[in-house]
């Protein structure tokens, strides 16, 4: 199973970006292959629409859980739509290293 | 936590900035962010002093090169906003009228048409007398403000996060449209200013009509109470209405212009004022 | 003969709608040509509100053309939603899901030039309201007013305009308060920009920016000082320096403050503020052999 986390950057030392449609990176982390990997969101800077332009491509990569702080109206109803399941973390102190690994190691139990 | 808070008021004129201006001048270990973009004000009383400068991307600005097109009038024809003119014997694009939609870039059989980034508009973290302050300045007719608010406000809570702080304070942009959408989404706090007449009486509630939609706390203040009393107890009852509650009334008090004139929050002009008392109990309020 | 005067103020409550509603009144007292009222503060229009035995005359959907998705086809190539400057077309090929977002549609029609499936046809939405009413004096008014929580100000303002464009006489717009595009669009096609102000810093600020749009769209253009003896005398020196007309200064009295917010027309209450608005209707209209 896939699931995105929204990151302030482009290494596990990073931050949880907060902002779902305008978050800065995206780790793309695969349970089955326990492989993670950083990719720039490009929709950052559109003027309008940037949530469900983001929650298009979650859909593409066949994405099943996506862990950020907001979800727009937008966003969220395409997201439903197609049962990815969002995930809200207030805290964001956390780094997308230490969610990971908390991924991590509920797939291992 | 950081709590955000922002100062609405519909309609404009009835003392936003002058309010919001009191209540920076109130706060401790505070951001503030002026909202409102298209023809900005606080920075008037706030006199920042500008640390950075960022050039803001906003609509497309069209050309089309006179050598290479053909005059075949197709891109004219397809615009639907009316913005492809026949000027001179050759085809120009009328900025003010162009909505940035590129079709005419796309179906130019002969590639004449371009589009660049338009790089009118400016935003700026600051500093002070009262704490940092991040602003922007768009260009004359740019469009685009809801992102602008966007940005302004997102740096502003960096800066919070930076230093800690626990509160930011936005001014917000007149009216009831995509600017003030940007300007309130996933705040706390809404404070709207109106005054005492039918079009104050009119833009409450359609401006309660949006902030309803959002998962925030509404509180009101009537300014300039006094210029019609009558007006004001309608305010007052449509309030009730709605169940927005009503925590001040303030008076019309000339220094509040005058304090303007100085270039000073009406806190610092006139620290005695009824006005500045019923400001500090806005702010113990709204904070609480 | 037709003549368009757009009144606009960079600054919000300057009296940008006063001046709009008493030049109207005096208008159609006082000189020989109709004169319409168009109110394009279409956020929050307040024109009405000064005309208490208005009467509504008739009303129509301000409406825009949004595309509606064929699924059956659609074969998901995905060229519309590149060709769709506003992101208001989402497409997931994998998936085999299409949708248009009529909220962010700026109907340009781009989308139906790229798609070559014929998948896609214009249905027409409301986005707005157009309303015109019977003021008593004058042609009367026409008012637009956008649905809340839409950021489509300049698609109504242009509607409402379109359907006001032939009339013959004086077309005065009332412009929303700013210096955005739904103000230039305002502007656009008018023979004269009336600029409302007031005499502090934010009002000269607010002036100097709405004065670079109306010079920098080949506007002529005059200034109304609302408020006169508030503030101080910066907004006049500016005037001078520049070369500005000055129309008219409106002085600030308490019981013209408590009037106007009781919604009364002042033009009809004092015989002094009526005066004001005469000179400003000369001012504009003489030039022209009016």
């Amino acid at each position: 199973m896939k699931t995105v986390i929204t990151s302030k950057g482009d290494s596990f030392d990073s931050p949880l970006d907060p902002r779902f449609g305008r978050c800065a990176w995206f780790c793309l982390y695969d349970e089955q292959t326990g492989e993670a990997e950083f990719m720039k969101n490009d929709s950052v800077d559109v003027a309008g629409g940037a949530g469900t332009r983001t929650a298009e491509k979650m859909i593409e990569w066949n994405v099943k859980k996506v862990i950020s702080g907001d979800y727009g109206p937008k966003a969220k109803d395409l997201l439903d739509r197609f049962n990815v399941q969002l995930v809200i973390m207030k805290n964001e102190d956390k780094t997308v290293g230490e969610i990971v690994g908390k991924l991590k190691e509920r797939s291992g139990d | 936590m950081i709590r955000e808070i922002t100062v609405l008021s519909g309609k404009g004129g009835t003392g936003k900035t002058t309010v919001t201006a009191a209540l920076a001048a109130l706060a401790k270990t505070t951001v503030f962010s002026d909202c409102d973009v298209d023809a900005a004000d606080l920075h008037l009383l706030l006199h920042p002093e500008i640390i950075e400068a960022y050039p803001f991307e906003s609509g497309w600005k069209v050309s089309i090169d006179k050598d290479v097109c053909t005059s075949c009038g197709m891109c004219a024809e397809a615009c639907r906003f009316n913005a492809i003119h026949l000027h001179h014997g050759s085809f120009v694009v009328d900025p003010y009228q162009c909505e940035g939609c590129r079709l005419c870039e796309r179906i130019c059989p002969v590639s004449a048409i371009t589009s660049q980034r338009s790089m009118n508009n400016f935003w700026y973290v600051s500093d002070t007398r009262f704490g940092p302050l991040v602003h922007a300045q768009m260009g004359p007719g740019e469009e685009n403000s809801g992102k602008l608010v966007t940005t302004v406000r997102k740096k502003a809570k960096e800066i919070a996060e930076d230093l800690n702080f626990s509160l930011i304070l936005n001014d917000g942009p007149p009216g009831i449209g995509c600017p003030v959408i940007s300007s309130i989404t996933g705040v706390d706090t809404v404070v709207m200013i109106t005054e005492p007449s039918s079009s104050g009486l009119h833009d409450v509630e359609r401006l309660v009509g949006l902030t309803g939609k959002f998962n925030l706390e509404t509180f009101a203040v009537i300014n300039k109470y006094d210029l019609h009393p009558e007006m004001g107890r309608k305010i007052e009852k449509k309030l009730a209405t709605l169940g927005v509650p009503l925590i001040a009334k303030i008076p019309f008090d000339e220094n509040m212009v005058n304090s303007m004139v100085w270039g000073k929050t009406i806190i610092e002009f006139d620290p005695n004022a009824e006005s500045t008392r019923i400001l500090r109990g806005i702010w113990e309020t709204i904070t609480k | 003969m037709s003549y368009k005067i757009a009144i606009a103020s960079g600054k919000g409550g300057t009296g940008k709608t006063t001046v709009a509603v008493n030049l109207y009144n005096v208008i159609a007292k006082y000189h020989e040509q109709d004169v319409l009222l168009v109110d394009c503060d279409v956020e929050e229009p307040n024109d009405l509100l000064f005309f208490s035995g208005a009467k509504r005359l008739d009303g129509e959907v301000v409406s825009h053309r949004v595309p509606e998705l064929d699924l059956d086809r659609c074969t998901f190539c995905r060229k519309c939603s590149e060709y769709c400057e506003f992101n208001a077309i989402t497409v997931i090929p994998p998936v085999k899901f299409a949708a248009v977002n009529p909220d962010l549609c700026h109907s340009c029609g781009a989308c139906l030039y790229a798609c070559k499936d014929h998948a896609l046809v214009e249905k027409r939405v409301g986005i707005g309201e157009l309303t015109r009413y019977d003021i008593g004096l004058g042609a009367g008014l026409v008012e637009g007013k956008m649905n809340v929580g839409l950021a489509l100000q300049t698609p109504v303002i242009r509607y409402i305009k379109d359907k006001t464009r032939d009339f013959n006489g004086i077309a005065l717009y009332d412009a929303p308060p700013g210096t955005s595009c739904s103000v230039v669009s305002t502007v656009a096609d008018s023979d004269y920009v009336i600029l409302v102000t007031e005499p502090t810093p934010f009002g000269l600020h607010d002036l100097r920016l709405a004065a670079g749009i109306a010079r920098e769209m080949g506007k002529p253009f005059g200034v109304v000082v609302n408020k006169t003896g508030i503030g101080n005398n910066d907004l006049y020196e500016y005037l001078e320096q520049e070369g500005i007309a000055l129309l008219a200064g409106i002085p600030f009295k308490k019981e013209y403050a408590e009037k106007y917010a009781g919604g009364a027309l002042l033009s009809d209450a004092y015989g002094e503020y009526e005066a004001f608005f005469k000179t400003i209707a000369n001012n504009i209209l003489k030039s022209k052999g009016l």
